[in-house]
């Protein structure tokens, strides 16, 4: 009984004398490998190149600062809710008088760790995230010796002054929309522009 | 008398210099041979496009560990490799790399370390005392796959020692029944190479070349699916090196007896109209580097062909490996002898 039209007929017959010389088929054989001499290599030299990255590709986080240079996580726990493999842990602050221009409200994170060997990348924190506080980026976390030295801390996350990180490719209009939409006064900026709509 | 004996270890110094630079190369441009066929780059981080390589890799194996098993016999644990290299280089005396010089003092010299009239008989006799080299070392390293790999590329040599015989007895046939390497040469400088005359045994001598230098597709004696490592598990360091770099000396002058034997070695087709449009005169030094860079292009492209087939097909079973040699090239070569023979009679070449 025939259940499918997939099974085949399988021949045992004996090699005629043009396959037994072989020969034909070497030559076949090497002309196929030879016309690969003339075929570009797909390689691209990494150090020196660098293939092109998306501009929202989900690398390192950044913990944002604000135009004036403060920083913008209030550690609300929001990204560490959301975090699916429980990589994010912080603790929180209350903001002392006269540190206004360190922090840009009363609250925020005295310590905050993500561990790089937890990540898994997936960009529910920065989604999560109500005070456009923490992106990642299309950096690459770095390679190192020690387990530890993979939960970075304050020190590696928060942007520094100087080296100010450009999110504006996946901080998009829309994104900034959706999220004010989501219903809080503070996200009222889209780079630096005042968003137009219902608060 | 002693400008002889110094022009003599000239040559000496200058052959084994090429051989082991050739060698050395070898090893890099098989590996930027097998990135190109495999669309790959292949090494190009040592030096520009990795041309310092070989010299890396060759640093490498000079810092590695020294192993010698306890258990292996230490004499002969050093003598394997060391009579492997030296056979190699060893059958680099014979070749004719160009053709003969006259200085304005009417000295002649040679581009040949030496002309014996046996050459091809010295030939087969050193090739076969490499196999001396394989087994010694893979039997004196006292470990099983060594000893397997060793009874391997022995009993591979010696059976295709035979086919690559015969096709060669056909070959001095054709050439007029010299046993000198420089008379074969000579033979092919009117008229035609050899390879017009002699395709088939052209084709087994080829075979048989590949299966005596161990490559691919008869590298069955380092075959590490099966055999860990083959006749050279148990070496490290530099006594590795050795094993490996003497298998790119042989394929440099196995390819070097390809072409002087089947392609006209120092000779090119239109050799002697081009001398006369320069105005070269018989006797000059230019004719035999011309020559000579004529001989080392045909090396060149055999190592390419050597390199070419082994980045194409796959490694043979043992029991195909025997099958080609005894009951496949060893009957063609008897019938290439037989036509051979018929040929050449009727060309007026041999009398009885």
């Amino acid at each position: 009984m025939q259940l499918t039209n997939r099974s085949k007929i399988v021949s045992d017959k004996h090699q005629t004398a043009m396959e037994k010389l072989y020969l034909p088929a070497v030559l076949k054989g090497m002309s196929i490998t030879i016309s690969h001499l003339f075929k570009r290599t797909p390689t691209t030299k990494y150090p020196e190149q660098k293939r092109p990255m998306s501009g929202v590709y989900r690398g390192q986080h950044v913990l944002k600062r604000d135009e004036n240079g403060a920083e913008r996580c209030t550690a609300c726990g929001l990204c560490a809710v959301a975090c699916p493999a429980e990589a994010i842990t912080m603790e929180s602050a209350e903001r002392k008088k006269g540190e206004e221009h360190l922090y840009r409200e009363e609250k925020y994170a005295k310590t905050y760790e993500i561990n790089m060997l937890r990540c898994i990348f997936c960009g529910l924190c920065e989604e999560a995230c109500p005070k456009e506080a923490i992106f990642l980026t299309d950096r690459i976390v770095d390679a190192e010796y020690e387990r530890d030295d993979f939960v970075y801390g304050k020190d590696k996350l928060v942007e520094k002054m100087d080296k100010r990180i450009d999110v504006t490719k996946r901080q998009t209009l829309a994104v900034a929309q959706f999220k004010q939409i989501a219903g809080t006064k503070h996200n009222t900026l889209w780079n630096g522009k005042q968003i137009k709509g219902k608060h | 008398m002693l400008s002889f004996i110094l022009y003599k270890l000239l040559v000496c110094i200058i052959i084994f210099a090429i051989s082991l630079g050739v060698a050395a190369y070898s090893t890099l441009w098989e590996r930027k041979f097998a990135a190109f066929l495999q669309d790959r780059v292949g090494p190009d981080r040592a030096g520009p496009k990795g041309i310092l390589q070989p010299l890396a890799d060759g640093g490498k194996m000079f810092f590695k560990e020294e192993i010698i098993p306890n258990v292996s016999n230490r004499f002969l644990f050093i003598l394997g490799p060391s009579l492997f290299m030296l056979t190699a280089l060893m059958t680099g005396t014979v070749i004719p790399w160009g053709k003969d010089f006259t200085t304005a003092a009417g000295n002649t010299y040679s581009f040949q370390i030496t002309d014996i009239n046996i050459g091809v008989l010295y030939l087969l006799g050193v090739v076969s005392i490499g196999v001396y080299g394989i087994m010694i070392g893979g039997w004196a390293s006292n470990n099983k796959y060594a000893l397997l790999g060793a009874i391997r590329a022995s009993s591979q040599m010696i059976s295709y020692e035979i086919a690559m015989g015969i096709s060669i007895i056909a070959l001095i046939v054709t050439s007029g029944g010299t046993l000198s390497l420089r008379e074969i040469v000579e033979s092919q400088d009117e008229g035609v190479a050899n390879i017009v005359w002699q395709p088939l045994g052209f084709l087994i001598f080829f075979v048989c070349a590949l299966a005596e230098t161990n490559r691919a597709p008869f590298d069955l004696p380092e075959c590490e699916a099966e055999l860990v490592g083959g006749y050279h598990t148990e070496y490290s360091s530099m006594k590795l090196g050795l094993f490996l770099f003497a298998e790119y000396i042989n394929m440099f002058i196995s390819s070097a007896i390809m072409s002087a034997f089947y392609f006209g070695g120092y000779n090119f087709p239109f050799a002697k109209e081009l001398y006369h449009a320069i105005g070269l005169q018989e006797g000059s030094i230019w004719i035999s580097l011309i020559g000579f860079g004529a001989f080392f292009t045909k090396i060149i492209i055999f190592i390419n062909v050597f390199m070419w087939v082994r980045w194409t097909l796959p490694r043979f079973r043992y029991d195909q490996l025997m099958n080609l040699g005894w009951k496949v090239l060893l009957p063609l070569s008897l019938l290439n002898l037989g036509i051979t023979i018929v040929v050449e009679y009727f060309r007026g070449n041999i009398h009885f």
